[in-house]
């Protein structure tokens, strides 16, 4: 019976879950239930990704009423592969945090922590399922509240401002979203991303939906912390506690990146946002400035939270220049790597929450030595670092191979040549931590470190050994992103043609449309 | 005669959100934005829409103001000095206003009946509403059925507001009788006034809730309205009497009972064979499993914002409690 | 003239959006930081509800007789949009009161300085 509900499940699940960890109140039964509805959560996501992978797409309209009229959910391997990446690094950071909260939080806190999770990944799941641009705006709103909720819960002071500067921007940034969303609703009536997408382009250039489309853009590109909205980020995750930073660095930026794909190619149509517009010059200039400048402020970092809050900032630019490069192969390596960061930086996260939990501090003297002390923690955050700088057989050689390749497809020499050069970025400032675990001493009164939990230890080692097996096995990522891009570029042919039978011979471009369009639909 | 009344409420609104900029008394700040807020609700009203009026004022001057005053009761009245240059938040104005502008400039001209606005997606709204869900308020119909979910996320971010507000601020748990007693304790004539505004406001808070579906209304407003009669006590008779009446933890079981109240009606449906929040599955006749399904609803929406708000409130009294502030 | 009929309305709720747009990013007080973010929400309300209404119409609300109603779709929006406002301001209120618990100031430029920078 559930399975006709599967594309609204994702999100109801942790939706109902939250108010109840609230009435359960004790932690370890807030801790179990949270992870158990997450864990369903993972099992649900991945069924959608397999119903959509050959090209299918669910449609599920909410309250019965067909859409535009009602709000529609509408999964498709472009959202249904990211929803996955979500749910499981929600899963796998629930097992970690049940012991790392313990040293982070108050007591009296845990309940709360557990149900503003919840209401995170609701939130999340909300963006990433929604068909409909009122409701994502809503769903946003969801899950920022609780993670700058998430992020205050620490005890060091610096997250209070940390988490206020980040709402402040945050809410402007949807604000803007809204402004943009209300002026393409003023030109065509309808709020259903698929109806936006025709209606809009009824239009041959209208300077409100423009206006409209620079505002989301904008307020896109604060919620997903490009360069240069992006000065919230790394204070927010170096004064979160650990397993917030781990899983916000996984998920919320990402989920702002696919908002902006959805945007671009499923309404907006690329050929009009790229060529009439002029994005793909400014998001590559953009997304370059970021590796390069987020690279190097990494590498001079004492923090090593902040070093790897930089890194994500860089990694963030290598999927924008995906977009950017406007190619199928551009696209694809943007999604893989959307998947792929999250499992390398999710791991990242937890080896330092890992080291907070045993040291109380994250500085990187504190890492001295560790390799001999915290050797399994440590062995992670090598694997994982190595993954950063993409290294063969990890799964950030796969993105960068993609990317690099797209590039090339095109000739931009100078382009794949900087993101070859992002890489030797990389080994500095991975290498600097490295360096300190294991070819340094420790500092004096640091003797005796143990290991951590093994609900610490397990969690991190499934990354990272996902973080092989996907760098060695990449029948699944890439087929998923491949045909997220796929579907992504023939929704944007589809707008090309809906304008092309408005302006040209019309009969034989409407036949070719509704081809298409029956194609997508089966 | 109506767009008269519009531009001279414009022209006071852009005044009062000018002198804000310049002032440095944050109470004045605080209370100029609860005159734009209600004026903002008058242009509400002027524009035909009635409900969202009537949430403005209770909530953006209502609510809002009465926590910012809660919080300038602990944070201080006087702004200081600003040092830094005013010139790269000039520029970044300019240039989105421009933007802005830019963008009005092929808009529908306002009011025009066939804006695209109109079309399509409207008109079956305000036609066939009334026979597909029987409801006069064409906006209670969009807002509790065709749009529900965005209503159960607006649930879901009133009781995530609540939640945020209890980390960071405690749950303001009854203290023992050593607490100072709060409270206007010398003014009479409040006491006796109060004792009879509040079940004043207490019945009329009801009347919006389940009058909503006929006229101007709704859990939203109910709620923000019922929370204000328990605001009004707590300000008068103090908080340890106010949480005698209804303590924190009992609140928070309520914020969460009304998210769950939402979400279950839409598991009822789901149960009998339909999609998730639809209430022509609750029973045999579709209209009335329509009436159904938005009463519970709006109850559950009602429950949740009043003990969110009532929780907020309590939140943040008693930090001024603690820091002794009478 | 019967442009700026049709467009003042718009204008004016720009200039307003723009008024409460400057407030927050240029105020260093952070209980005027989130007026001002009120302010720039609320106008952009007004924006939305002005596009909803039609010359001569009445509120959505069934009246016998009446046959020209403004649209009640931007009135749904508004109403969750409000809510959302609301519930911004009240947990940027709530770390605005621990902000000043510890760092003893709600002046930007004052607790800056005691944080690292990053």
């Amino acid at each position: 019976m559930l399975e006709q509900h599967l594309a609204v499940l994702p999100i109801i699940l942790p939706l109902i879950a939250a108010p109840i960890v609230l009435i359960l109140g004790r932690s370890i039964l807030s801790w179990g239930f949270a992870t158990f509805i997450s864990g369903w959560a993972c099992l649900v996501s991945w069924q959608l990704l397999t119903a959509t992978l050959s090209g299918g797409v669910i449609s599920y309209a909410v309250g019965g009423w067909p859409p535009p009229w009602g709000i529609e959910m509408r999964v498709d391997t472009a959202n249904a592969f990211v929803l996955l990446a979500v749910s499981f690094i929600s899963t796998l950071v629930l097992l970690f945090s049940k012991e790392s909260i313990k040293k982070e939080i108050d007591e009296s806190q845990h309940t709360l922590f557990y149900t503003a999770y919840l209401l995170c990944l609701a939130g999340l799941s909300g963006i990433l399922i929604t068909g409909d641009a009122f409701n994502l705006f809503v769903f946003l709103e969801i899950s920022s509240l609780a993670t700058y909720t998430l992020v205050s819960l620490a005890r060091d002071r610096q997250c209070l401002t940390a988490a206020f500067r980040y709402l402040v921007m945050g809410t402007i940034g949807a604000t803007f979203i809204l402004i943009g969303v209300g002026m393409l609703y003023m030109k065509t009536g309808t709020l259903n991303m698929l109806d936006l997408a025709e209606r809009i382009h009824a239009y041959d250039s209208s300077r409100t939906i423009n206006t409209g489309l620079a505002f989301i853009m904008v307020g896109v590109g604060i919620k997903l912390a490009l360069f240069p909205l992006h000065a919230w980020l790394p204070a927010a995750y170096t004064h979160a506690p650990s397993a917030v930073t781990a899983f916000l660095a996984s998920t919320a930026t990402k989920v702002a990146v696919y908002v902006m794909i959805r945007f671009i190619f499923t309404i907006f149509g690329a050929e009009h946002v790229f060529e009439n517009m002029g994005m793909d010059l400014i998001l590559m200039v953009l997304a370059v400035v970021a590796i390069f400048k987020c690279s190097y402020m990494a590498a001079v970092q004492s923090n090593v939270k902040t070093v790897l809050a930089y890194s994500s900032l860089a990694q963030i630019g290598y999927m924008i220049l995906g977009v950017s490069l406007v190619s199928v192969t551009g696209l694809m390596a943007s999604m893989i790597h959307i998947f792929n960061h999250a499992l390398m930086k999710g791991a990242l996260f937890m080896a330092v929450g890992a080291v907070f939990y045993r040291l109380g501090s994250v500085d990187i003297k504190a890492f001295r030595g560790l390799g001999k002390q915290m050797p399994l923690t440590m062995a992670a955050f090598t694997i994982s670092g190595l993954s950063i700088i993409g290294v063969p057989l990890t799964v950030g050689f796969i993105s960068k191979w993609y990317l690099v390749t797209a590039a090339l497809e095109q000739n931009h020499w100078v382009i794949a040549a900087l993101v070859l050069a992002g890489s030797l970025l990389a080994i500095v400032y991975i290498g600097r931590v490295i360096e300190a675990a294991y070819f340094q001493e420790p500092e004096n009164g640091q003797a005796n470190v143990k290991e951590v939990p093994w609900t610490m230890l397990l969690p991190m080692w499934v990354l990272v050994i996902a973080n092989i097996y996907f760098g060695v096995d990449t029948s699944l990522t890439t087929e998923a992103a491949k045909n997220a891009s796929e579907i992504l570029f023939q929704n944007s042919t589809e707008i090309s043609a809906l304008v092309d039978s408005l302006h040209g011979p019309a009969s034989q471009m409407i036949n070719e449309a509704n081809v298409l369009s029956v194609e997508v639909a089966q | 005669m109506g767009e008269f009344i519009d531009l001279v409420l414009l022209a006071m609104l852009a005044l009062t959100a000018l002198r804000i900029i310049f002032l440095k008394d944050l109470f004045a700040v605080v209370m100029l934005f609860g005159i734009y807020s209600f004026l903002s609700a008058l242009i509400f009203v002027n524009l035909d829409a009635v409900d969202v009026a009537f949430t403005e004022a209770s909530v953006g001057a209502g609510i809002s103001t009465v926590l910012m005053l809660g919080t300038l009761a602990l944070t201080g009245r006087k702004e200081k000095e600003n040092t830094h240059s005013s010139i790269l938040p000039l520029l970044v104005v300019c240039i989105t206003g421009a933007a802005l502008i830019y963008g009005t400039l092929d808009m529908p001209p306002f009011g025009h009946p066939d804006n695209p606005v109109h079309e399509h997606v409207a008109p079956r709204y305000i036609e066939e509403s009334p026979k597909e869900i029987g409801l006069p308020n064409m906006v209670t119909s969009v807002l509790a059925s065709y749009r529900g979910f965005d209503t159960l996320g607006e649930t879901v971010v009133v009781f995530a507001a609540a939640i945020g507000v209890l980390a960071l601020l405690g749950t303001g748990r009854k203290e023992d009788d050593e607490a100072p007693e709060s409270g206007l304790k010398s003014h009479h004539v409040l006491h006796v006034v109060a004792k009879i505004i509040i079940p004043l406001t207490i019945l009329f808070a009801l009347y919006v809730q389940f009058h909503g579906d006929f006229g101007p209304g709704g859990g939203f407003q109910a709620g923000v309205i019922a929370a204000a009669a328990f605001i009004l006590y707590t300000l008068v008779f103090g908080l340890s009497k106010s949480m005698d009446v209804i303590g924190p933890k009992f609140l928070q079981f309520m914020a969460s009972f009304g998210v769950l109240l939402y979400a279950s009606v839409g598991l009822y449906s789901m149960y009998k064979g339909g999609q998730f929040l639809d209430y022509s599955k609750l029973a045999v006749d579709p209209v009335a499993g329509q009436h159904y399904g938005i009463i519970i609803i709006e109850l559950g929406v009602g429950i949740t914002v009043f003990a969110a708000m009532l929780s907020i409130f309590y939140a943040f009294s008693s930090q001024a409690e603690r820091s002794n502030i009478q | 003239m019967n442009f700026i009929l049709d467009y003042y309305n718009y204008w004016i709720v720009v200039f307003l959006m723009m008024t409460g747009f400057y407030i927050v990013i240029s105020a260093n007080n952070l209980v005027k930081k989130i007026v001002g973010l009120n302010v720039f929400q609320t106008s952009v309300f007004m924006l939305y509800i002005s596009m909803g209404k039609v010359s001569g119409g009445t509120a959505p609300i069934l009246v016998e007789g009446v046959t020209l109603y403004s649209n009640p779709l931007p009135h749904v929006l508004i109403l969750t949009a409000i809510v959302v406002g609301v519930a911004t301001t009240a947990v940027g209120l709530s770390l605005i009161v621990r902000i000043k618990r510890a760092y003893g100031t709600v002046e930007e430029n004052e607790f800056k300085n005691q944080d690292d920078a990053i």
